[in-house]
């Protein structure tokens, strides 16, 4: 029975999943073609990098990075790639319940014999799937232009799969956010404007964070939890924050089932 | 037994009122009409029905079951028509009716074909570009299309051409004898005293009389105004007129009783115009409040 909501809500993103990952795409081929031409002047690059003031090079997240390997390169690229999965998981967040009070299919939609929990279930699920499409698409994109753009030179694997891996809770971190801040929302008017606030909030959080040396602010980003500086530098995840992820997440979804539950729908006037 | 049970329903959006302890019934079978102007509360109280906002206090059951705890399930045999039309974006009438129905147990593709044939609508068009007329049928079909056992009406005729109000009124008249109850909303005095057989009047958030709709014809003034040359409102001042009011040769005056006792006072005027008209609702609810 709720397989209709599911196709139905898969449906309506479906246009927005394939314009988001052939853009990701687009970037990660983009800036892997580059590859092979950062890597010849690497040490010039290196030198250049190294008279750059540490504050800039932590803004854009570049300290210790060496542009002249692979997957140091690829970090590099990975930070716009997140950004973009950011943007594109806190729209479907802050739309998730909103796009149908905004177009008054809350009317229609809840009028149905069906519970909100059940409802918020599947639009979560939908939301999920839709966002999992551009993951795999990053998979993809990250595997077949590295390999094409490698310049015949030799990368680890497990770093790599370790970022991509990352991707997942990345995505829900935005996902739920979006969505419970919209239902904290009385009314939401305009999703782009707090998707775009929410990524770059966080992305600026995080730059900053770097700059100023504040580790505090650095808890609540996942740009931190996620640095890929750090996951390609150490192989490995930095744990503690990854935990702060998945506790956000958490909240976030039990507070968005709470509220949504409980959620006065507003009407036209 | 009663189809809607309302007790003591009270709903505050913050501090703002949306209605206060409102009570009724309505049986099964009835087509109930709920009157009031706009910003009276009856949007509010059919969206409680629906569970779309909760109460702040009070209940209302619906087939003897709350609200809101039985709420996926006796929407199963709700139809509601809100006042406004929604779409989603891009898609084709038959596709929203076809999701519509995909949400009940029965199957409604042949009820949803007749229906859209009797309210002309072309299923194949997308919903965006349609008319608001036109959107409103789109209400009317993905309202009706499971055959509910109750039907929700919120202001439904805004936007329908006279033609179409009528087929509708017609509709509504075929699913009430083959027993749906129906709860009519509307500022429209004149289509409620067609369709209704009770009538609750609702004004500020409250309810103010519950009435047959033929004791509230009974009881209900008519408007009447006469314009002759040298006409004096005293003449007119007999039992049953009220709030009389006189300027150059026109009098004014709200009449209740035997209509027959002010045209025997007209008979004797000299007069070049008569109107007898039922009042608006708004003087209607200027009564009640007297």
């Amino acid at each position: 029975m709720t397989m209709n909501i599911y196709k139905h809500e898969f449906k309506m993103n479906l246009r927005s999943v394939i314009t988001w990952s052939l853009s990701v795409m687009a970037l990660i081929f983009v800036y892997t073609s580059l590859f092979s031409s950062f890597a010849k002047d690497a040490e010039l690059l290196n030198d250049v990098m190294a008279q750059l003031p540490e504050e800039l090079l932590m803004a854009f997240g570049m300290t210790g990075l060496d542009m002249s390997t692979v997957l140091g390169f690829f970090s590099f690229v990975f930070l716009f790639t997140q950004i973009c999965l950011a943007i594109q998981a806190s729209n479907y967040g802050f739309s998730l319940v909103s796009i149908e009070e905004r177009e008054l299919t809350a009317d229609f939609l809840l009028a149905k014999p069906i519970g909100r929990a059940q409802i918020l279930t599947i639009k979560f699920l939908a939301a999920l799937t839709s966002l999992t499409i551009t993951n795999i698409v990053v998979w993809i994109s990250s595997f077949t232009f590295i390999s094409i753009f490698r310049d015949g030179r030799e990368y680890e694997t497990k770093p790599l799969v370790l970022l991509l891996l990352s991707i997942v809770v990345f995505q829900l971190f935005f996902l739920s956010v979006g969505m419970v801040i919209s239902l904290l929302m009385k009314r939401v008017r305009s999703v782009t404007p707090l998707s775009m606030g929410l990524a770059f909030g966080m992305y600026i959080l995080s730059a900053f964070g770097g700059m100023l040396g504040d580790s505090k602010l650095e808890l609540i980003t996942p740009f931190k939890h996620f640095d890929p500086n750090y996951i390609i530098g150490n192989s490995a995840y930095d744990i503690p924050l990854v935990i702060i992820s998945v506790l956000v997440i958490a909240v976030s979804i039990i507070g968005s089932y709470l509220l949504y539950t409980k959620r006065n729908i507003p009407s036209m006037v | 037994m009663s189809i809607i049970e309302v007790n003591n329903l009270t709903k505050y959006y913050g501090t703002t009122r949306g209605i206060v302890d409102v009570s009724f019934n309505v049986e099964e079978g009835e087509i109930y009409g709920f009157i009031g102007p706009n910003g009276a509360g009856k949007s509010t109280t059919i969206r409680l029905f629906c569970s779309l906002i909760y109460p702040t206090s009070g209940s209302a059951k619906i087939f003897g079951k709350d609200c809101i705890k039985h709420g996926p399930e006796i929407r199963q045999e709700i139809g509601y028509l809100p006042s406004e039309v929604f779409y989603y974006e891009g898609m084709k009438v038959l596709n929203l009716l076809k999701y519509s129905a995909s949400f009940y147990k029965k199957d409604c593709t042949k009820r949803m074909y007749e229906l859209a044939e009797i309210m002309e609508l072309d299923l194949h068009r997308k919903i965006d570009d349609l008319s608001y007329g036109n959107k409103k049928k789109v209400g009317i079909v993905q309202g009706l299309l499971h055959q509910p056992k109750l039907i929700l009406l919120d202001e439904p005729t805004s936007g329908l051409d006279p033609l179409m109000q009528q087929k509708f009124f017609d509709l509504i008249k075929g699913e009430n004898e083959r027993g749906a109850t129906i709860f009519f909303s509307s500022h429209i005095l004149g289509e409620v005293q067609k369709m209704c057989g009770r009538v609750a009047i609702i004004k500020e958030g409250k309810v103010i009389k519950i009435e047959d709709i033929k004791t509230l014809q009974r009881n209900n003034y008519k408007k009447i105004r006469v314009v002759g040359h040298g006409l004096e409102k005293a003449s007119f001042d007999v039992a049953g007129a009220n709030k009389l009011e006189q300027d150059d040769g026109e009098v004014r005056f709200f009449f209740k009783g035997d209509i027959n006792t002010i045209t025997r006072i007209i008979s004797e005027k000299e007069v070049s115009d008569v109107t007898i008209e039922e009042p608006t609702l708004e003087e209607i609810f200027m009564h009640y409040y007297e």
